[in-house]
């Protein structure tokens, strides 16, 4: 299972044996096991971020400031879900230095029990989320501490938490520490102090960054978490000191999703075993019909009757190979998709609101697939296009990702939903495509994905991996916005003949009426009663016109702050920051290089 | 009253009328093709079939609509103050029409054929007259013609033209005729005219001549009728050895043509006869000939297929293919490789004596 590698590749790396670069010199050509082992030491979690930084979103200063905000933004937005409140948050960042800032993300949720803080923020791979079959934005429990450990890393200051829980609690005040060799937090100061807040937490850390404006910054980012969650509201106070309002579109918080329990083909045969040894189950068919999502008394029996493994057996003595056996059962017996509940997608309507606000646009659609499951895990692709109007006709469509309400601001070209995009024939539906890319068109693509579990291709949540049944419904749902911009792009075309056609009869109308009365020698008035009545003859028989003209005004939702200020090529401007990203990158190496 | 200006109110009124009742108006427009004619040789003229394109005022139809009506009015206009336009004079008076305007004068003469056409009159009644002129006549005719001021009487004597000839007017409806010639023999080229008319050919075959100048015009057509029908003469046509000269000459002056069917009965000559020259004149004569072209094959082959004359009358049908098979044409000069006057000393003296080498 997904979620399992990735939790084993991390360990490995951590407990991996690392070489002193000193005693590596005196190296002798065969080395015994007890004097390899005097070299084997614990790996400090400093040095495996060093390391792995790109992994975890923080490749280069630029990145980093974005991806700091992101990881607290999102976890701001997740705790006021899960505590019903809408949420409301506030992002200040004050530039200190050049490449210096002041980072400070202060929301209304629930607030943090004072015994968890320090483990929250000063432990790398602490959480909730991880051991939960439930859509959340984060999910490994890697991101906020990774901020203060990077924050700690570059500038040497603790992060700071301010968390109340309710009006009836104190404020509490903790500055965090990590212990870099041993990946525990140390307090470093905790005290109550006086907050106007009833609820909620604050937090505020420091950071070697670097702040743009575009494609991929801070703004942008803020931008589209507010398209995408109509119900929060955020503040912005940029490092320029301008502060953006996005105040929120809708009173309706999204529906809780359910925690689920895993389902068997998501499910691998270490983490099934793993499973056995700590269940409370006391045998293995109620093992299965407890443990398992739409595993029935039925399909237990089914299974353990494949597998040759008696039901009443004890978990916790069953054999490896009885245990292979029942894996490879399961795999094999027909069982229903996962329950659906634990997802909570934005819906079509909330979608179209988000998009609405963001594009001024002349038509809209938005698409919501039913749920499907890849290796047992539930997820919804809902899918959205604006058209024409103010957007620009010459230019690749501009496309939007989001995953569990989360933008993803890079690695497009890396992603399954730019990858489907680009394997939908658009040409059918009346845009232009070069071979092997995205359509041209004055167009805005919307796709996101909720699931239980993101397949994200690295930490840094940056693109979705191409699963061949998530690639399947992006295009389905492509493919049903594709058939009904056809139809508003041919009706368009339609009706515009009728109305050139119409304005051609009615130029011929005056001359048909004035030689009719002229033969029949009548006066003006005759002449103009008779125009009048050929011309509702021509309406009467072609019909009503059906409007199809763009009016600028008519989208009330329109708001221009959150207009995309390029809105056409998004894809080649994120190919151009990751380039300039690896240009920064260089010239840092390089200073580095010259300070030693 | 005059009865096409009772035809031209009655559409108008009958348009008015379902406009009135919220009915989108349509004009009722004989099909004019050769596929909308029959063979009729008891008449001896292509008669119209029944197909009919009804026009209904729509977008696509709007503008050859308005262009109709207008097309009406004018004609309604110039009967009414005793005038008359030539085809070119109405396209130009459509320049006032703006939108309603021709874009050429090809297209405002099939807005005239078609509004004549539905009318079942000839252009000339509604007062649009050719442009052309009706060709040439010398012999012994006297026509009896009127003063266009005082309609004084004048008589025209196409025996005392000289070495030019009379020039049949645009109207010929109120000519007489006064002669003593046996036969009419209407003759394709100005220049063979030309050589009949200096030797007096009219004279020793007893005949009028007319030059037709290629395709007859209506004018023409009408005077040779009217000729024929009043002297109660024969016509006999001398044109190339073509498919141009067969069908296009020969045929439309008999029995007139696809396109303007709806006045053949009065512009069709069924007493005329074929005495140009044939398939297989140009064998017996060895006369000089041009390889038939692509198109020229084309055409016979359409005529054997389609023409319903061509059809009805076996003799041309094995004539065509004759030619066809030949490969080539011979014009009505050729005969002047033998003796420039060989065609009047010896082709045409042997042609008007032999009735079996004419074509029906």
């Amino acid at each position: 299972m997904e979620k399992e590698s990735r939790l084993s590749d991390f360990e490995e790396k951590l407990e991996s044996p690392a070489r002193d670069k000193k005693e590596k010199d005196k190296l002798v050509k065969t080395l015994s096991a007890e004097e390899l082992s005097k070299r084997q030491r614990e790996i400090s979690i400093a040095e495996f971020f060093e390391k792995n930084r790109h992994l975890l979103g923080f490749d280069n200063k630029r990145k980093a400031l974005l991806t700091a905000v992101k990881e607290a933004v999102d976890n701001s937005l997740d705790a006021c879900e899960e505590a019903r409140i809408l949420p409301e948050i506030l992002v200040e960042i004050i530039q200190m230095d050049d490449e210096r800032f002041k980072v400070a993300i202060e929301d209304n949720g629930p607030g943090i029990v004072k015994k968890q803080i320090p483990k929250i923020f000063g432990k790398l791979l602490y959480g909730s989320k991880f051991h939960s079959m439930k859509q959340s934005r984060g999910q490994q429990g890697i991101g906020i501490s990774a901020v203060a450990l990077y924050s700690q890393l570059t500038t040497g200051r603790s992060i700071r938490i301010l968390s109340r829980t309710s009006p009836d609690a104190p404020p509490n005040y903790l500055e965090i520490h990590i212990d870099t060799t041993k990946n525990k937090p140390i307090i470093s100061k905790n005290e109550v102090v006086e907050w106007d807040k009833e609820r909620g937490t604050r937090i505020e850390f420091d950071l070697e960054g670097n702040y743009y404006r575009g494609a991929q910054s801070v703004d942008e980012y803020l931008k589209q978490t507010a398209i995408i969650n109509p119900h929060a509201t955020i503040i912005y106070s940029s490092p320029k000191a301008e502060q953006t309002i996005y105040a929120r579109a809708t009173d309706k918080l999204p529906e809780e999703s359910k925690e689920i329990k895993p389902h068997p083909y998501g499910i691998e045969l270490g983490a099934m075993i793993r499973m056995l040894r700590t269940t409370k189950s006391r045998t293995v068919h109620s093992f299965l019909t407890s443990e398992f999502s739409r595993v029935s008394a039925r399909v237990a029996s089914e299974v353990l009757e494949k597998a040759g493994v008696s039901p009443t057996l004890n978990p916790k003595e069953i054999s490896r190979r009885d245990a292979e056996q029942m894996f490879k059962a399961l795999q094999k017996t027909k069982i229903m998709a996962p329950p659906m509940n634990c997802l909570s997608p934005i819906k079509a309507e909330e979608l179209e609101k988000g998009i609405r606000k963001e594009v001024n646009a002349e038509y809209y659609d938005v698409v919501s697939r039913p749920a499907s499951v890849y290796r047992g895990n539930p997820f919804v692709i809902e899918a959205g296009i604006a058209y024409g109007g103010t957007l620009k006709g010459d230019d690749t469509v501009a496309v939007l990702r989001f995953a569990n309400r989360v933008p993803l601001l890079y690695q497009a070209g890396a992603c399954a939903f730019t990858k489907s995009i680009i394997a939908t024939n658009w040409r059918k539906y009346g845009l232009s495509q070069p071979k092997g890319s995205l359509p041209i068109g004055p167009a805005v693509i919307v796709v996101h994905m909720a699931s239980v579990w993101t397949p994200y291709t690295s930490e840094a949540k940056e693109a979705i991996a191409s699963y061949e049944e998530i690639i399947k419904e992006v295009k389905l749902a492509l493919q049903e916005l594709g058939r009904n911009l056809k139809r508003y792009i041919s009706k368009k075309k339609k009706v515009e003949a009728e109305v050139k056609k119409r304005s051609y009869i009615s130029k011929f109308i005056p001359h048909i009426a004035n030689a009719v009365s002229k033969i029949l020698e009548e006066g003006e008035e005759d002449e103009k009663q008779l125009e009048e009545k050929l011309k509702i003859v021509l309406e009467h028989k072609r019909g009503k016109i059906e409007k199809v003209e763009f009016d600028e005004k008519a989208n009330k939702e329109y708001d221009e702050a959150f207009a995309l200020k390029s809105r056409s090529g998004l894809v080649e401007d994120y190919l151009k920051d990751e380039d300039e990203d690896k240009k920064q990158e260089k010239e840092t190496d390089n200073k580095e290089d010259n300070q030693k | 009253m005059n009865t096409v200006l009772e035809k031209i109110r009655d559409v108008a009124q009958e348009i008015k009328d379902k406009i009135m009742h919220l009915n989108p108006p349509s004009l009722n427009i004989p099909v004019r093709a050769l596929s909308n004619v029959e063979y009729n040789p008891k008449k001896g003229y292509f008669e119209l079939k029944q197909s009919r394109k009804k026009r209904t005022l729509t977008a696509a139809t709007s503008r050859s609509f308005a262009q109709s009506l207008r097309m009406l009015e004018l004609s309604n206009t110039l009967i009414k103050n005793d005038d008359i336009a030539t085809k070119r004079e109405a396209y130009y008076t459509a320049y006032n029409w703006e939108d309603a305007g021709f874009k050429n004068q090809p297209e405002s003469d099939n807005v005239m054929d078609d509004i004549e056409a539905m009318l079942g009159v000839n252009r000339e009644q509604m007062g649009f007259v050719p442009e052309e002129k009706g060709g040439d006549v010398a012999g012994d005719l006297v026509v009896v013609d009127r003063d266009p001021e005082t309609k004084q009487e004048i008589k025209i004597d196409c025996k005392k033209m000289g070495s030019g000839a009379y020039s049949i007017p645009s109207s010929v409806e109120h000519l007489g005729f006064e002669t003593n010639a046996k036969a009419i023999i209407a003759i394709e080229t100005a220049g063979m005219f030309q050589r009949l008319v200096k030797h007096k050919f009219w004279k020793k075959s007893e005949s009028i001549l007319v030059s037709m100048g290629g395709v007859p015009t209506r004018a023409c057509r009408r005077f040779i009728r009217r000729l024929s029908d009043a002297k109660n003469l024969p016509v006999y046509v001398f044109t190339d050895g073509d498919f141009y000269g067969y069908m296009n000459i020969y045929r439309t002056l008999k029995v007139g043509s696809g396109n303007a069917a709806h006045i053949n009965e009065f512009f069709c000559v069924p007493n005329a006869r074929f005495i140009g020259v044939t398939p297989d004149d140009i064998v017996d004569y060895k006369l000089p000939t041009h390889p038939l072209k692509e198109v020229d094959i084309k055409r016979g082959k359409d005529a054997l297929k389609n023409d319903p004359f061509v059809k009805y009358h076996k003799e041309w049908q094995e004539a065509i293919k004759k030619q066809i098979k030949l490969g080539k044409r011979a014009e009505q000069q050729a005969f002047a490789k033998y003796d420039l006057n060989y065609v009047i000393n010896n082709y045409l003296p042997d042609k008007l004596n032999n009735p079996k080498k004419w074509l029906p």
